[in-house]
């Protein structure tokens, strides 16, 4: 519970509905997209403005309150759970598109809009933002940012942070700033904004983005090649590169992926594959249809048993299934699914899965994997029960030694997901010593109170994952 | 691979609240903890959209349902009437990826309050009076039908609305009594004369007509046209009169020992009728049946019984699109709203405008059933007539079974944005396949719409009415 004193202050600023601490609302608001953490914090606010973010972390601060905001808290790595109390600030009020402005083909929007929302709506103007996480129909636009998300599209087009172009945000003592602009170019100073792009919530508040569009492409099309050999599929990866070509999406399947796939979606897909790559171009016509034919003479240069180009927009659909119901088909497993994101430069793909299939065995724990083979980002997903502890420690000594041959391969922890609570002991083996302490520099710069998403990113080191239940 | 680890059960904890006690005990505790909380159902819960609220969606009434059951909370009133805000229409199920079954845990929620709920006494009358009384009784269902149609027809009813009587009632009740239909106590086996209807032509299966206890009192007609439009199709249907109501309102509302005693008076009708297919007209009813194997799952004597009944469990349009000889459906003449046919003999059928119908899923046939295709496809196969895909229509339009009455600014808000969907489309027919959302329609269109130019319908009396011209001549 926060002082009444301090409360009350709150309950001014955005009205008595809009301020909640009853246990419904706590409770509610006490977890994420990541399994197994919990924690409950003292109120839940839901600002409509800047004026009003910015009041409330005027007041935060001078009550030393801790301050998590998020979108739709479906984050997997724990970057939204409250894990130190304090208010819990959602930004769905704020989720108006500002402006779409044609002439530099640049959007302005609220932080609370649904991705795939303001999708839709620059997509019916005949424009085009890249951006896709699998999660865009739920997250927000400034979730996104704050995470940095990347998705499908990441290898060709790059993620969030490649479109963010100029920001608004409330910093921890309720100060607004306005960083970037409707600027292609502008080295003014550090740049804040991509300072503060993936910084989970742990420097400022956003409350407002201004974001890069571009023309769509005019035209797609989509392959599934399938492999005996999984360094076939891995070499096929590289040498569509080589061959200077970018694919719009360069998927990957391993065989316990295609296995538990087949057996829900029933797809008759040859289960003694080692891997499934699925493949996209988009662009103008002849030029997609140059790409996809060189592509399928690199598939077959590299042994693939089976290549399939879909002729129409139904049978592409067909060929998408199996990627898209990669998560669905391995959430149904077991009860308990922890999806992660070690990424490695892409030429280790190969040397990655077999690292995590033997790992997995060691362990005797459950993992398939799937991903964005084209820029090297994988989705090593286990599933297990959270029920069982015994167990849960063995998938947690699996995931630390598959974050350590991620680093060992040139790869980091964390592709997109951010690194939250889940990879904050392992933050450091990625950055060094020195790096981590210039983090930390920066974080006492923005917040030298230690108000904004505390707990988050940094972390006494520990190798073993955070498990909160029942509360503080 | 998900079967080879053993079954992990609930956490040990002693509650001292005998409500958190019995949701522990009660709440699937499996799909509690398969709640992964990704969020995905949040952008297909009507109540959050409409409220932005994370208690108000799925993954929030999960996290509270849990939440309680592991004594992080106390089941105060809040949360029990937040078990209430769900509409229970199931657009959550389709949407998670990893298959919770949230309908059933709502359910399980709900039963748990009631045992324990401390109605006052005139509630407490009505609830029994209507759970254990009325709908589990068919001739006081009949009674109820004759007195509501001796009402409507006495003069009663205008007096009623004349002299301001109805004002005596909340607003919500006034509106709903404006667009009730006739009633009456003659239901389908009266108005067929008896328990079997041939087939016409040579038989392809015999069909138990599932006739629902609102459907048979309010939309009687309906019921019979069902038995025709089987026919038609190429099955004998069989009625039988032992049926009862299908415990879809105890069901959600927290009386599963009733519904689960009307199950088993259910299962007996129709084993005893030898049937092929159990057809039901109501999505929210055929829903229930269909899970009838879960319902009765942990009774050892009934549970292939229940088995056997839900596997033959369908939809009238499904039932027809994929099992039977579909009939030519054509829209003969231009119509006006009382019915009566404009002779447009002398117009090039070519040139005569199509008359454009949409359609409203029924939620329960649409999540549970999964029967979204089978009614689309024989709304497109009327000849003459265009079908136009309403937005969202796959969505929740408030009613719910007996959701408009207890919930009725939530109902009514999302019944407001759902006509401002149905307006666009400009279409003469707003079809259904459920008698809860057809009422709901019905007051959407007296409401927000324009009843001079779009009628609400039920896909049966649709397609029955365009029965081709030289069917419709054998017929008569």
């Amino acid at each position: 519970m926060l002082k009444p004193e301090a409360a009350n202050r709150l309950r001014a600023i955005v009205g008595a509905g809009d301020y909640r601490d009853d246990i419904e609302a706590l409770v509610a608001h006490s977890y994420d997209g990541t399994p197994m953490l919990q924690s409950l914090p003292d109120a839940v606010i839901y600002p409509e403005s800047t004026e009003e973010v910015s009041k409330i972390m005027a007041v935060l601060a001078e009550y030393g309150i801790p301050l998590v905001s998020r979108g739709s808290g479906s984050n997997l790595s724990g970057g939204t759970v409250p894990s130190q109390g304090g208010v819990v600030m959602v930004m769905h009020r704020m989720n108006r598109i500002l402006e779409v402005d044609l002439e530099n083909l640049t959007a302005t929007v609220q932080p609370g809009i649904i991705t795939a929302e303001f999708i839709a709506h620059v997509e019916s103007l005949g424009l085009f933002y890249p951006p896709d996480p699998s999660s865009m129909r739920i997250s927000t636009i400034g979730g996104n940012i704050a995470e940095c998300s990347g998705g499908l599209r990441g290898l060709k087009y790059g993620t969030t942070k490649d479109y963010v172009i100029g920001l608004e945000a409330v910093l921890a003592g309720g100060e607004v700033i306005r960083t970037g602009g409707k600027l292609m170019k502008d080295v003014a100073g550090y740049d804040l904004t991509k300072l503060l792009v993936g910084s989970e919530g742990t420097l400022a508040v956003i409350t407002e983005a201004t974001l890069k569009l571009i023309p769509p492409p005019k035209t797609k099309k989509t392959m599934l090649a399938m492999y005996k050999d999984l360094y076939g599929a891995a070499r096929t990866v590289s040498r569509i590169i080589e061959s200077r070509i970018i694919p719009a999406t360069l998927e990957f399947l391993d065989n316990p992926t295609i296995r538990v796939v087949d057996d829900f979606a029933k797809l008759g897909l040859p289960l003694d594959m080692e891997a499934i790559l699925l493949i996209e171009q988009d662009g103008d016509p002849e030029a997609v249809e140059r790409d996809m034919e060189r592509i399928r003479e690199v598939c077959e240069l590299e042994q693939a048993e089976r290549v399939e180009v879909a002729a129409t927009r139904e049978e592409a659909e067909k060929l998408l299934t199996a990627r898209r119901s990669a998560f669905t088909a391995l959430a149904r497993l077991r009860p308990t699914t922890i999806l992660e994101d070690a990424t490695v430069p892409r030429s280790k793909i190969a040397d990655m899965v077999l690292r995590i299939n033997e790992i997995a065995r060691k362990y005797n724990v459950q993992i398939a994997t799937f991903g964005h083979a084209g820029d090297g980002n994988l989705h090593p997903t286990a599933t297990t029960d959270a029920r069982d502890h015994e167990e849960i420690e063995r998938v947690e000594q699996a995931f630390a030694e598959i974050f350590e041959a991620a680093i060992e391969l040139g790869g980091t922890i964390t592709g997109e997901h951010g690194v939250g609570m889940v990879k904050a002991p392992y933050l450091e083996w990625k950055t060094g010593p020195a790096g981590i302490a210039l983090m930390k520099g920066i974080k006492q710069a923005f917040d030298p109170k230690g108000l904004l998403n505390p707990g988050k990113m940094f972390a006494k080191e520990s190798r073993k994952r955070v498990v909160l239940q029942h509360g503080q | 691979m998900a079967n080879d680890t053993p079954k992990l059960g609930k956490p040990d904890i002693a509650h001292s609240n005998p409500l958190s006690r019995d949701m522990l005990a009660k709440l699937d505790y499996d799909q509690l903890t398969n709640c992964m909380r990704c969020g995905f159902c949040l952008p297909a819960c009507p109540t959050f959209r409409e409220t932005g609220l994370e208690p108000e969606s799925p993954r929030g009434r999960i996290a509270l349902m849990k939440a309680v059951a592991d004594g992080i909370m106390e089941p105060n009133q809040a949360f029990q009437d937040q078990m209430y805000h769900c509409l229970g229409c199931r657009a959550c199920e389709p949407a998670c990826p990893a298959d919770v079954k949230y309908g059933r845990l709502i359910e399980q929620a709900r039963d748990v309050i009631e045992d324990h709920a401390k109605h006052s006494a005139p509630v407490k009358v009505m609830r029994k009076a209507v759970f254990s009384s009325l709908f589990p009784n068919r001739s006081r269902l009949k009674w109820l039908g004759r007195s509501l149609g001796a009402y409507q027809k006495s003069g009663l009813r205008k007096l009623a609305r004349g002299t301001g009587a109805m004002k005596l009632f909340p607003k919500h009740l006034r509106e709903m009594e404006a667009i009730l239909p006739d009633a009456s106590g003659k239901g389908v086996l009266e108005r067929l004369g008896g328990e079997f209807y041939p087939a016409k032509g040579e038989p392809i299966g015999r069909v138990g007509m599932f006739r629902g206890c609102i459907m048979d009192v309010m939309f009687a007609e309906t019921n019979v046209r069902t038995v025709k439009l089987l026919s038609e199709a190429g099955f004998d249907v069989v009625i039988p009169d032992t049926q009862v109501c299908c415990g879809a309102l105890h069901a959600h509302s927290g009386e599963m020992d009733g519904a689960r005693e009307l199950a088993r008076s259910n299962i007996a009708a129709f084993k005893a009728a030898g049937v092929d297919y159990i057809a039901s007209n109501a999505g929210g009813c055929g829903a229930l049946l269909i899970e009838y194997d879960h319902l009765l799952h942990e009774e050892d004597a009934w549970r292939e019984d229940a088995e056997w009944f839900a596997k033959r469990v369908i939809d009238v349009s499904a039932l027809i699109v994929e099992k039977g000889r579909v009939p030519a459906f054509a829209e003969r003449m231009a119509r006006n709203l009382s019915g009566a046919a404009a002779d447009t003999a002398s117009v090039n059928p070519d040139q005569t405008p199509k008359t454009l119908i949409t359609y409203q899923d029924s939620c329960h046939l649409r999540n549970v059933m999964k029967g979204s295709d089978a009614p689309r496809r024989l709304m497109r196969s009327v000849a003459g007539v265009s079908f136009v895909e309403m937005k969202e229509a796959d969505r929740c339009c408030g009613s719910a079974g007996i959701y408009n009455v207890t919930q009725p600014e939530m109902a009514g808000q999302i019944l407001e944005h759902k006509m401002e969907h149905a307006n666009r489309t400009e279409a003469r027919y707003l079809l259904t396949s459920n008698p809860g959302c057809l009422l709901q329609m019905k007051l959407g269109i007296e409401k927000h719409g324009d009843s001079s130019r779009m009628e609400a319908m039920h896909i049966v009396d649709f397609l029955y009415e365009r029965l081709a011209a030289e069917d419709a001549n054998e017929r008569n």
